[in-house]
């Protein structure tokens, strides 16, 4: 990341491959097919895979299907995985009831 | 690639991205330039999602009723991605004769507008709502406000409006403005410069500092808001939720989260580091907040924590139009934390008035030049 990235840049048609109805991010049941559609509907960083599958935001916020969303979108792209940014990580770190986070005390700063 | 087009937008979030789409509509070719590495990673997709009428300036109201009415119903169709729009009314609540007084004003603005907005006593919250608690006395009740998804509302847009061949680049930070004969002329970033006919700055607070680079200033500040999300949780309710105070607000999402958003009061004291970063207070804080009003919320895990920044104008609407002293500069910011719900019809109305057409509404509320000193 940190340099320009043209969302216009020809990364070739979407083809359909055997694995695509695997499913990746078991969480939100999203698919590698999904995943890879969405890189040719221009979301080209984990951050807009994300938000615009739901991958990575279930109950596990991503923990154990990052890896290979990176890996499938990096592949869609023609890029090495390590030149997609993480998407970031987000506290609590695991799930949380509200009566527990909200029960710290006193409020203080 | 060519630098130049038509109309040169800077700021890719969704006033950025669906100004895009609408103007690309019309035939015009567009370039979006976005500093971050990611579309919409500003406050479009850092909100709770509202679509609201109720509870706005009355300035603002004809905009976003003329969306609600116009845009919002069909979009997802339009767009081919689901926004997740849910018209299904805003609860404003209240829990003292204070806050009954601040949803009375609201509401007599708002109806004098037109819109259906009217005061309901607790009983009759709790018949719309049967989960808020007994300590909730009032409420503010609009049956056409709702919500969508300001995720894929932001991305939607981007989508269709690439499809359409608008050029699109991201980690492509605009630097300054620069004039030619007196007109807009560049559009500069680090490595690149770029050329319109006509630019549309819509770059959030960030706006202030490039419009600053042709001398025009627009008084806003950056303020903070936090926002937490539970994990999905079966079926509860549909309507869209806030306060009198605006301390509190949100709703259940279509796949079963709830996102909900408040404040610690603390918040224009927040460090700011350059990134909104969720501070340590906050969730519990909304998390206490959302008890008092939801006891049958206490058990809801929390999975997820945000902060974005909210670019509050002076007086709390934004700035859309063109800008006189420089021909072809247009603004579209200070949305001060309510302007996922007027997007799309602010971005129409950009899109018309940017190639001589004629907007939906009057624009003059939202004039740059507006602002005055007090006496």
């Amino acid at each position: 990341m940190g340099s320009v990235n043209d969302r216009s840049r020809d990364i070739g048609k979407f083809s359909e491959q055997p694995d695509d109805d695997r499913i990746i991010c078991r969480c939100e049941e999203v698919t590698k097919g999904e995943i890879r559609k969405a890189v040719h509907d221009g979301m080209f960083t984990m951050t807009e895979i994300r938000r615009y599958l739901r991958c990575g935001m279930g109950l596990c916020q991503g923990q154990t299907c990052a890896g290979l969303v990176k890996g499938i979108v990096a592949g869609e792209l023609g890029i090495s995985p390590s030149e997609l940014g993480p998407a970031t990580s987000r506290a609590p770190m695991r799930p949380v009831p509200m009566k527990t986070l909200g029960n710290e005390k006193g409020g203080g700063y | 690639m060519q630098n130049t087009a038509d109309v040169v937008i800077v700021g890719g979030g969704i006033i950025g991205c669906a100004s895009a789409y609408y103007l690309a509509k019309k035939g015009v070719s567009v370039i979006v330039l976005e500093s971050d590495g990611s579309i919409g990673n500003g406050g479009s997709s850092r909100n709770g999602g509202g679509v609201r009428q109720s509870g706005r300036d009355p300035r603002e109201l004809p905009m976003v009723m003329w969306g609600i009415r116009h845009l919002w119903p069909t979009l997802s169709e339009e767009l081919g991605v689901d926004v997740e729009y849910t018209q299904k009314g805003n609860l404003r609540l209240g829990k003292t004769e204070t806050h009954l007084k601040i949803l009375r004003k609201l509401t007599d603005g708002a109806a004098a507008c037109g819109l259906d907005v009217k005061m309901i006593d607790g009983d009759e919250v709790r018949r719309i709502n049967p989960y808020l608690s007994g300590e909730v006395i009032g409420a503010s009740w609009c049956p056409t406000d709702g919500h969508a998804n300001p995720l894929t509302a932001t991305l939607g847009f981007y989508k269709r409006a690439r499809e359409m061949g608008v050029r699109f680049l991201t980690g492509e930070p605009v630097t300054r403005l620069q004039k030619r004969k007196g007109k807009i002329g560049s559009v500069i970033t680090p490595n690149n410069v770029y050329a319109g006919e006509k630019v549309l700055v819509a770059a959030g607070y960030e706006s202030r500092v490039i419009a600053g680079t042709v001398g025009i200033d627009i008084p806003m500040q950056k303020v903070k808001v936090e926002c937490l999300v539970t994990e999905a949780e079966a079926y509860l309710f549909q309507q869209m939720l806030g306060t009198a105070e605006a301390d509190f607000y949100g709703h259940q999402t279509k796949h079963g989260s709830f996102v909900f958003g408040g404040s610690t009061g603390l918040e224009p004291c927040n460090i700011d580091n350059g990134t909104p970063v969720s501070s340590s207070i906050a969730a519990s804080c909304i998390c206490r907040g959302i008890m008092k009003y939801f006891p049958a919320l206490s058990d809801a895990k929390i999975i997820r924590t945000w902060a974005g920044w909210i670019d509050e104008c002076a007086d709390k609407i934004p700035v859309i139009g063109p800008v006189e002293e420089v021909p072809g500069m247009y603004l579209a910011c200070g949305f001060t934390g309510h302007g996922f719900g007027i997007s799309p019809g602010a971005a129409y109305s950009i899109a018309e008035i940017m190639t001589g057409g004629c907007p939906p509404v009057d624009l003059v509320p939202f004039r740059y030049d507006r602002f005055r000193a007090k006496i």
